[in-house]
């Protein structure tokens, strides 16, 4: 009989969604159907069951095409590779768990590599902010249960978090908000008019790249001082009402993403429309929260903090401490200078996100991709080696966009000898430590991952 | 791990009333023994001090908050991180130091167990993680409990019982350790932007008091037979005149009795004090009423506390004490982190000056001392920094030094700016006291291990009990003229053997030893109320399923569990 297992974790975006139903087939190995899960959230459930995943690691030859090793090839080609390189970079971590972000630290130790995530070319202005004004926020439960007046600012969660609005922002009926939506006043700036804009009560369609100015307008306002009769693209009228709402409301929040992030101004949004949150909590309560987009992408920021002290961009080539100066250690400007003399792109695709100049510099030398799947990175690797889909196949712990941590489960076995990114990267390391002959640093609580299956729980 | 014999060093068990007396201690595996046999290893300790392995009953060491700290402050790491130890892993930052670090430096201090002292139930994982990150040292976490929706609805219909089953229930799945209240109501009122200053202050929506709050967790503590009594942050922390609302939280202690079955006869312990002993009305008048509390707590033989020295350093402020923070960023200006959590608690982060020369940081440098040096039972008053709220945990050495030494508490108060104004609003510069070896074993090592219900492990070295032994670089007999090498004598300890291994050797370390977790799993009857009231939350007001919300075993992969079964 096939069997439904209930609250599975969604690897998807960054709501990290954990009420997926999925039905797995009798033999535990293929899965059937998804229930609550959104449309891509269904895909990611029933690719892993696709019968072109590669099983193997694949290795360019030298007529161009690929070859599919041995995992022992791959990890003595890989251990070696970072072993020679003088400034290896080590960057992705969007999808895939806490406990591979650990294992690899110890590798990039090891190697002396620059470590990053995905932060860097998403919400690395927002951490820029963070560190000049810090970040008063609030788990997504206080938003369902409390918020009264919701701003999403640069950011479209109907496409991009497609349940953040029905599970934690808009519709939810909460503890305190029992009319869910009726009792909500949403706020959208955006330019476009985008389906998060549509149901907004207010669309401050705003001039491109004057987020700065129209955040400076609504502290202005909030502090009691005249404003011109237009800022932003926006009449004074809309902007007064706007703060109005938000100085009566009970709870606001404010949602930004990378239209807040990546536009004119940058880390200064963020920076200012932290400000903006602090001015609202002297006349109500106020959070501010950025919109992470994949399921785990705050998990690196919060690996390696613990471990390192930061949260990306880390530069451990010194051996002796940890470095962080964005700009000089964020991966697109270390590629753009062409330092990096070999790549590794885990569980993202820097194949399809990095502009085009970094790439053909990194693609100069090594460049070796992790990842499940085959992606714009993995085809133009030297080498790809796959591992098991976490969330699916792996259990794990992962961090949510308000950093709550999550214990996804594994639903069914991945492919036989696929190994996990934990897996692989502590063999990486020990034949990293063979080669130089070193004695390995374990701690002595070491433990892989040994989550309870879906079915144990 | 096998034999070891430490010889001849000035031997300072509190627990045995043994103060400096010359002597071996034997080691077989992981325990004190007798004696060993004549294959064991020999550690010289001649002409210096053997004690028990330090225990710190609160410190802010791993969770949410700690990491918000350690993210929004690369400042904390610039030159202020050491170079690695040869074959060991990377160190970071100083007030907020990366978990390697945290562990490397207790080990280097010769601490063997420090409390985690705020869980945020839903982050548990976090704080599991993070734990298990940290080598070397036990751990445990106190899960808060006093900002809780199940608390407050239990408490406020005086429902004992259901709380005990309640707090029985996320004690396990969090693998916590007892009962942390932190601004009991008033950050539960944090999250509609308010707050409780005194015990008579009523929480929004949950119509319940602070005052009823500490008594109800206190009878549901001793309900359950905990080994740890409740531990508390109390309200209005920080505010000048505050120490009248600390003397009332006190006083509902009045007449409580520890009911356990781990020799705790303590009922209530009341968190870095010297944030809580404030007199005047405004930073204008601030004075000190170390003594006034002092006094309390010195008749009061059934509460414990720990002092929260302000240590004059740069640091960073922590607390789940949301409306604290707020008021902290308002104060000083600097960046301010905030995590309001869904119907459990929430949290703050703001980075501290404390600068020797300004008046208001000096004067709470010398409440924290005095304070330590009124108290009449050390074995009741714990050293401690709040860490890393009023100084880094590496401070320690520093506050023992300053207990130990007038000498040194009048160099330091003579180089403040505004010195003559210290002078006249605290009452240290009169006080004579100098804390000896023998107290201060009591205040770092027998008292706090005796208030977490953990006297039989920890905190002394009679045969049986773990084998956490420390040599420090100090004679009994002949005590350094200059305080300095006070200081430096606790910072690095010249051998420090954990639970059997020697994880420091000439103040370096030596090995990543045998971490573990401590929590508590208290038996209690079935209670098909509570278990329906926390189906419910689940799943309407929270947004993480219950299935996922117990931590996994996986990530506590080396457990001490206590067991206690509750008498129905």
């Amino acid at each position: 009989m096939p069997k439904w297992i209930t609250q599975v974790g969604c690897p998807y975006c960054g709501s990290s969604c954990d009420d997926i139903e999925v039905l797995v087939s009798d033999d535990g190995k293929k899965i059937l159907e998804t229930r609550n899960a959104c449309v891509i959230g269904n895909e990611i459930f029933h690719h892993v069951s696709s019968p072109d995943r590669p099983k193997k690691p694949r290795m360019r030859q030298p007529d161009g095409n690929f070859k599919e090793i041995t995992y022992d090839e791959a990890v003595d080609y890989t251990a070696k590779t970072l072993l020679k390189s003088k400034k290896p970079l080590i960057y992705g971590f969007g999808s895939t768990n806490c406990e591979g972000m650990s294992a690899v630290a110890r590798v990039a130790e090891k190697a002396g590599a620059v470590l990053d995530n995905c932060a860097s070319i998403c919400h690395g202005p927002s951490f820029l902010a963070i560190f000049d004004n810090g970040y008063p926020s609030c788990t997504l439960g206080e938003v369902k249960n409390r918020a009264d007046v919701v701003l999403f600012w640069g950011c479209n969660p109907m496409h991009a978090h497609p349940r953040h609005t029905s599970r934690y922002s808009i519709f939810p009926r909460g503890f305190f908000t029992t009319k869910g939506q009726m009792q909500r006043t949403i706020i959208c700036i955006d330019p476009r008019e985008t389906d998060t804009a549509k149901l907004a009560n207010i669309h401050l369609m705003i001039k491109q790249g004057h987020d700065y100015d129209l955040f400076d307008a609504f502290r202005t306002v909030l502090r009691g001082h005249d404003i011109p009769a237009e800022v932003a693209g926006i009449k004074k009228d809309q902007i007064l009402e706007a703060v109005e709402k938000i100085k009566k409301g009970r709870f606001v929040m404010i949602f930004f993403g990378m239209g807040c992030c990546h536009t004119d101004g940058r880390n200064h949004n963020v920076d200012i429309a932290i400000s903006l949150t602090r001015d609202i909590n002297s006349h109500t309560k106020a959070s501010i929260m950025a919109m992470r987009g994949h399921y785990n992408i705050a998990g690196p920021g919060q690996v390696w903090s613990w471990q390192f002290g930061f949260p990306y961009c880390l530069d451990l080539s010194k051996g002796t401490h940890a470095h962080m100066n964005p700009g000089e250690t964020s991966s697109v400007d270390l590629a753009m200078r062409d330092e990096v003399d070999c790549f590794m792109n885990v569980g993202t695709d820097a194949g399809a996100h990095f502009p085009i100049d970094a790439i053909k510099h990194l693609k100069k030398r090594p460049f070796i991709t992790v990842d499940p799947n085959i992606c714009m990175a993995s085809e133009i690797s030297d080498l790809h080696i796959p591992v098991r889909v976490v969330g699916v196949e792996e259990p794990g712990i992962v961090y949510r966009m308000d950093n709550v941590p999550i214990q996804f489960k594994k639903v069914v076995d991945g492919p036989e000898g696929v190994p996990s990114d934990e897996e692989l990267f502590d063999r990486i390391y020990e034949r990293m430590c063979e080669l130089t002959e070193t004695e390995p640093i374990w701690l002595p609580s070491r433990e892989h991952a040994k989550a309870p299956t879906a079915a144990e729980q | 791990m096998a034999e070891i014999l430490i010889k001849n060093g000035f031997v300072i068990d509190p627990t045995r009333n043994i103060d400096g007396d010359v002597a071996d201690i034997a080691i077989k595996d992981d325990r004190i023994a007798e004696q060993v046999g004549s294959g064991a290893k020999v550690i010289d300790a001649r002409g210096k001090v053997v004690m028990a392995g330090g225990v710190d009953v609160h410190a802010h060491v791993a969770g949410p908050k700690v990491n918000v700290g350690r993210l929004m402050r690369p400042e904390d790491k610039l030159f202020k991180s050491p170079y690695a130890q040869e074959s060991y892993r990377m160190e970071s930052g100083f007030s907020i130091p990366s978990t390697f670090k945290t562990g490397y430096d207790y080990a280097r201090m010769g601490y063997a167990f420090v409390m985690e002292a705020a869980m945020p139930p839903l982050h548990s994982p976090h704080v599991h993680e993070e734990i298990h990150d940290t080598p070397i040292i036990d751990q445990g976490a106190l899960p808060v409990f006093a900002n809780n929706w199940f608390v407050l609805e239990y408490l406020k219909n005086q429902e004992i019982e259901n709380s005990a089953s309640y707090v029985a229930w996320l004690l396990a799945a969090t693998k916590g350790y007892g009962i942390k209240l932190v601004n009991p109501g008033g950050t539960a009122a944090w999250a509609w932007g308010l707050n409780c200053l005194t015990l008579n202050d009523t929480v929004p929506f949950f119509d319940i008091t602070p005052a009823e709050i500490i008594t109800g967790l206190m009878k549901t503590n001793e309900y359950l037979g905990l080994p740890h009594s409740i531990h508390i942050h109390q309200n209005s922390l920080g505010t000048p005149g505050n120490y009248g609302v600390t003397l009332d939280s006190l006083r509902l202690a009045e007449g409580m009795k520890a009911k356990n079955k781990f020799s705790r006869d303590t009922v209530m312990h009341s968190t870095h004090i010297q944030f809580h002993s404030y007199g005047g009305d405004s930073w204008g008048n601030f004075e000190s009423k170390a003594r006034e509390v002092m006094d309390y707590v010195n008749q009061q033989k059934n509460i414990t506390v720990d002092l929260g020295c302000v240590t004059l350093d740069e640091t960073t402020t922590m607390t789940a004490d949301g409306p604290f923070e707020h008021h902290l960023t308002r104060l000083n200006h600097l960046k301010w982190a905030n995590t309001d959590v869904e119907l459990e608690t929430a949290a703050g982060v703001v980075p501290y000056v404390y600068d020797k020369d300004i008046k208001v940081c000096g004067i709470q440098w010398a409440i924290g001392l005095e304070l330590g040096l009124y108290a009449k039972d050390p074995m009741r008053t714990f050293i401690t920094t709040d860490h890393p709220n009023a100084g880094p945990f590496i401070r320690y050495p520093r506050i023992i030094k300053w207990l130990m030494s007038r000498d040194a508490r009048e160099e330091t108060l003579a180089s403040f700016k505004y010195s003559s104004k210290v002078i006249d609003a605290t009452n240290l510069h009169a006080i004579e006291t100098e804390r000896n070896l023998y107290e201060i074993a009591q205040m770092t090592r027998a008292g706090p291990a005796k208030a977490l219900g953990l006297s039989h492990m920890f905190g002394g070295l009679a045969p049986g009990m773990e084998a956490n032994v420390v040599v420090y670089d100090l004679n009994y007999k002949d005590m350094p003229s200059d305080p300095e090498m006070i200081e430096r004598a606790f910072s690095r300890a010249r051998w420090f053997i954990k639970s059997g291994d020697i994880v420091v050797k000439d103040g370096d370390i030596a090995s990543h030893g045998n971490k573990r977790t401590f929590w508590v799993n208290a038996k209690v009857k079935e209670n098909p109320q509570v278990i329906r009231d926390i189906h419910e939350k689940f799943l309407k007001d929270y947004t993480v399923g219950l299935n996922n919300y117990p931590v996994w075993d996986s990530l506590a992969p080396n457990p001490y569990v206590i067991n206690i079964d509750v008498e129905a």
